[in-house]
């Protein structure tokens, strides 16, 4: 089937973006290919953006990723929403900040813009200025005997980040959520736009500051694919170590939250305490706790510091030896077991249907880790592990699993870390990339367009939590209002991440 | 039969109705010694509760980097409430608002609600570049430039992130000047 799609596709004009191919498809083309993609389950929605004068989708069929793009003349695009709900919230971003209109679209309220900026569309080509007060927010109605609304946030009552939840509720359980973010949207794309690739790499390492260095990554892996460029081995290697750091300090801040949640703070404090080690040993190794800009296009901004080796050495030693011993504990306590197992599941379909990575997809039946496939370097190709049953449990389970692999990997790295060159310098000159970074809550995607002086011409960052988010709601649907914490940090979804 | 009824309580009770108290009236203390007392309270509480600080955060538009290192300052390595620190659900409950990101548009109102259920006296700390001047996001459509926008800001913690580090630092020396010694 995934054949039909891709002959549709390579129809279109290639258009030179690498390593994967972008076609540019007229309208009926973009037409039939939306027919194909809703005929086709094993297709995959990466992400949908656009620019002035298109709309792109990032598509993934068996092996193969492309780009499919059609041109917007007159504002207007055939909607992908009824083919793919995941491209809802993309077609509502895409109306805010260009906007282009998805014609038949699931969805036409407003998604970033909340009415509050000064112009609307800022990234069309001709913004219009706004001054109008802000509208009050639209939610799905909900009907049923009984039924309460709760609205909670932008505020939260702990410290995480910004975002409204209205709940409807019926008793103690949840009938419908609906989030509603944006509330951080500061302008990242505008921002991008006419920089340097070294000084956009500043704001893709701030896309989502759990994820500096996956995103910074990402980012340099389309630059470098947009220039031609192959970064010296032991940039790659750096790289790397520091992914799997950041996975890591993340996993286990996730995994002992989820802890906490379910009411035992003793693992939270050990699994704090671990990552604590973690980060002080990044800050060490490469100066920065949270490794932010090291990673450049090009290369790394910085070697190894002398004691970085051992440092990091003595963190993951004390990791390695813990998990195993806070994993029995978590397992041996039927009181954890009781609010875990079963809480807030996602069928496999769904995970599917929204192509969500990282550990939800793969607690959910879906084996996909970009480091195993499209693959990259210096990753050796393995197969992730996965879970089917889809629950809270699966997902710290996974983590688990996951940050073992992850101390395996980094002590690999550092044992046979390559000599020689740490960047090499960006030619100046235009070209088109597209950069895919296994991060600790999926994978990140990076689109670039460098005009000919190498500046930015155009720009999409996609962390995972655009397919994530969709799921959250899913998953708390029949599960009693108390549990949402809990399966809110089972999934973690950044909320800056998709605010851009 | 008559002397019965003199035994009876009710009739005493109404009496003593209309009939002047028993009760002496109160004495009335030496202004001095109530005003050395006051002045003792006062001591012992600002030593023994004013070393406390009830911290409510807001992120106001950062990348999350700065939360990270905030909560951080909760793990055992760092302790936060052994110096009598701690974060607090509701504004209503907070002495201090702690505040990241370069305030977007988005979030000015719930900023500013957030600042007016916060009962006086406050404090309004701005942590992290963005949240002092907007950092890199200054100029952007979408952010107003910095947490001093739309508060009065009494303490400035830089970084970015500011490590966990230093964001205790800034607390303890809020602690410090609100004379708990």
């Amino acid at each position: 089937m995934s054949e039909v799609l891709l002959r549709l596709v390579r129809h279109g004009q290639e258009q030179g973006c690498r390593p994967h191919q972008r076609h540019l498809l007229d309208r009926g083309q973009w037409a039939a290919l939306i027919a194909a993609i809703g005929e086709d389950e094993g297709v995959a929605l990466l992400g949908l953006w656009a620019d002035p004068a298109q709309v792109h989708a990032a598509l993934m069929a068996g092996e193969a990723i492309l780009i499919a793009s059609c041109a917007v003349p007159e504002g207007r695009y055939a909607a992908l929403s009824p083919a793919r709900p995941g491209a809802v919230r993309f077609e509502r971003m895409i109306r805010d900040l260009w906007g282009h209109v998805a014609e038949g679209g699931l969805d036409q309220r407003p998604w970033l813009d909340h009415g509050r900026w000064p112009l609307t569309g800022p990234l069309a080509a001709r913004p219009a200025p706004h001054a109008m007060p802000p509208p009050q927010p639209v939610f799905l109605p909900v009907e049923g005997e009984g039924i309460h609304q709760i609205p909670v946030g932008p505020v939260h009552a702990g410290v995480i980040e910004p975002g409204h939840f209205r709940f409807h509720v019926q008793g103690e359980a949840v009938v419908r959520l609906e989030a509603r973010l944006g509330y951080l949207h500061k302008g990242h794309i505008g921002l991008m736009l006419g920089k340097s690739a070294q000084v956009a790499a500043r704001f893709a390492a701030r896309l989502s500051g759990d994820s500096t260095v996956a995103h910074g990554w990402a980012f340099a892996q389309a630059v470098e694919a947009a220039l031609g460029l192959e970064p010296p081995p032991r940039a790659l290697a750096l790289r790397a170590l520091m992914a799997e750091l950041e996975r890591l300090h993340n996993h286990l801040n996730d995994w002992g939250a989820i802890c906490n949640d379910a009411g035992f703070a003793w693992l939270h404090a050990r699994a704090g305490a671990l990552r604590e080690a973690v980060l002080r040993a990044a800050a060490i190794a490469f100066g920065h706790r949270l490794m932010m800009d090291r990673v450049m296009p090009g290369g790394v901004t910085d070697d190894l510091m002398p004691a970085g080796a051992a440092a990091i050495g003595a963190a993951l030693d004390a990791v390695a030896a813990e998990l195993p011993r806070l994993g029995a504990v978590c397992d041996s306590h039927a009181s954890l077991a009781d609010r875990m197992v079963g809480t807030g599941v996602i069928a496999p379909s769904l995970v599917h249907a929204f192509a969500a990575g990282g550990v939800t997809g793969r607690a959910s039946g879906r084996g996909f880790d970009a480091r195993h496939r499209p693959g990259y370097p210096p990753y050796v190709p393995t197969e992730p592990a996965v879970l089917e049953a889809g629950d809270v449990d699966a997902r710290a389970r996974l983590r688990m699993t996951e940050m073992e692999g992850s101390v395996r990997l980094a002590r690999g790295l550092i044992e046979a870390l390559p000599p020689g060159e740490l960047t090499l310098p960006l030619p100046q000159r235009g070209g088109e990339g597209l950069g895919l970074v296994e991060g600790f809550r999926g994978e990140c995607l990076h689109w670039v367009a460098l005009d000919e002086g190498g500046l930015v011409r155009a720009v999409f960052p996609r962390d995972p939590s655009w397919l994530l988010w969709p799921l959250l709601e899913a998953a708390i649907e029949g599960n009693i209002l108390a549990d949402f914490p809990l399966i809110n940090k089972s999934i973690n979804a950044s909320y800056s991440g998709v605010d851009l | 039969m008559r002397e019965g009824w003199r035994r009876l309580l009710w009739p005493r009770l109404a009496r003593a109705l209309v009939s002047p108290p028993l009760t002496d009236a109160p004495p009335v203390p030496p202004e001095e010694l109530v005003q050395a007392l006051m002045a003792r309270l006062e001591a012992a509480a600002q030593a023994r509760l004013g070393r406390s600080l009830a911290i409510r955060q807001v992120d106001a538009g950062s990348c999350n980097g700065c939360e990270l290192e905030i909560s951080a300052m909760q793990n055992v390595v760092y302790d936060l409430e052994r110096f009598g620190l701690r974060f607090v659900a509701s504004p209503r409950h907070a002495d201090v608002l702690l505040v990241t990101g370069p305030l977007t548009r988005n979030m000015r109102e719930a900023l500013l609600r957030t600042a007016e259920c916060t009962p006086e006296p406050k404090w309004v700390v701005a942590a992290g570049d963005c949240a002092v001047d907007g950092g890199i996001f200054k100029g952007s459509y979408a952010v107003e430039g910095g947490i001093e926008a739309a508060l009065p800001v009494d303490l400035l913690i830089p970084g970015c992130p500011p490590t966990p580090a230093q964001l205790l630092e800034g607390m303890l020396a809020l602690l410090e000047a609100q004379g708990g010694g």
